[in-house]
């Protein structure tokens, strides 16, 4: 069976550097940058993209809906 | 396979959901009223009824819910939000009508609205957000703020002989004949953010449904009125609050 691999888009402009999603992501695959956005948050960002699953834990948590999460079983 | 394979509209499985529109939502990072919002938009895209809700917004930090979630809304003063629903629902028993309270508002000045406007068994849903502050007007006391708390107008702490005690207002609301579901939630974690979900959705139905108040208690943070980071304030609050506010269902005549 296709193992499932998972990718995020997030909505940097959107994101308040608050790291609930970094908190949430059961393998610790997310940072906050050490840029900052137009407001001024360090903004979240994923540092190994590959290991994603594609759980959505980030996004359900994040009080923003800064994370949209895609998932696709590998062939 | 690339990320570019990935990102693909048909493997979309969860975002923003689409009542929820773009405007930036002003709250302090990690605040759970942000959580809650998606929630409550999430459910009413789900049920398909986003044309036959009315919300009422609060005063108190979620005053600007009108802005974020396509709905319609009407704005009431400080604690009338109950009231409010009251009347809307009377004049459009088919709607789904339901308010936005914070512990201020609900718990404090608007006390008289809420346990009335539940022991009528007014057929309306309220979130209550129990955040145990003030958090708009800058982290004074509420009713809810724990024992010993610090905030702005107690800083060595809430004391019983000062203050008087935390009130239960949800466990009051459970024991009222109007109630058909009275439940404690949170939104610190992906299981409980699921569970919040289920719970706001029955409150919801039962609206629409006419079975009676529902009272959506959601133990909250407030990371700017409590001083701590968003992460902190959700050890905090499993820590302190959980104990007082234990989560789960206080009442649901619905369930066989
Ligand atoms: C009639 C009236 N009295 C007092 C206020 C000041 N006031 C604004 S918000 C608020 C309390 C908000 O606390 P809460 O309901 O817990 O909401 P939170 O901001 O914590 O979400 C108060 C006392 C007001 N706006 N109107
Ligand atoms: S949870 Fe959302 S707002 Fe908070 S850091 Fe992550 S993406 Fe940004
Ligand atoms: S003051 Fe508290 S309740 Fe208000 S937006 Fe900030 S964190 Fe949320
Ligand atoms: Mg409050």
């Amino acid at each position: 069976m296709g193992k499932m691999r998972g990718a995020i888009v997030v909505d940097i402009e959107r994101c308040k550097g608050c790291n609930l999603c970094a908190v949430a992501c059961p393998l610790n695959l997310i940072e906050l940058t050490e840029t900052v956005n137009r407001k001024g948050y360090n903004y979240a960002r994923q540092h190994t993209v590959e290991k994603c699953i594609g759980c959505a834990s980030c996004a359900m948590v994040c009080p923003d809906g800064c994370i949209t999460v895609y998932r696709k079983k590998e062939e | 396979m690339t990320t570019e394979d990935i990102i693909q509209p048909e493997n979309r499985v969860y975002g923003k959901p689409s009542l929820m529109n773009d405007t930036p939502m002003h709250y302090c990072p990690g605040c759970s009223h942000g959580v809650v919002h998606k929630l409550i938009a999430e459910v009413i895209e789900e049920m398909g009824i986003e044309e036959k809700t009315v919300g009422i917004c609060p005063v108190g930090c979620a005053v600007f819910a009108y802005r974020y979630v396509d709905i319609d809304w009407i704005e009431a003063s400080h604690g009338r939000a109950p009231a409010c629903a009251s009347a809307v629902k009377r004049l459009w028993p088919d709607h789904l009508v339901f308010t936005y309270q914070g512990d201020g508002d609900l718990a404090c000045i608007g006390t008289g609205e809420t346990i009335h406007a539940l022991n009528r068994g007014e057929n309306i849903a309220i979130i209550f957000i129990n955040n145990a502050i003030y958090g708009m007007t800058g982290g004074q006391m509420a009713p809810t703020t724990l024992m010993g708390m610090k905030t702005a107008t107690c800083p060595y702490g809430r004391q019983p002989d000062l203050h008087g005690f935390p009130l239960h207002v949800t466990d009051i609301a459970s024991t009222l004949e109007g109630t058909c579901y009275v439940t404690r939630q949170a939104v610190n974690t992906v299981a409980n953010i699921r569970k919040a979900k289920k719970a706001i959705r029955q409150a919801f139905e039962n609206s629409v449904n006419k079975r009676g108040s529902s009272l959506v208690e959601i133990v909250s943070t407030c990371s700017s009125g409590w001083k701590m980071s968003p992460e902190k304030a959700n050890q905090w609050m499993e820590e302190n609050m959980f104990p007082y506010y234990p989560l789960g269902d206080l009442k649901n005549v619905n369930k066989e």
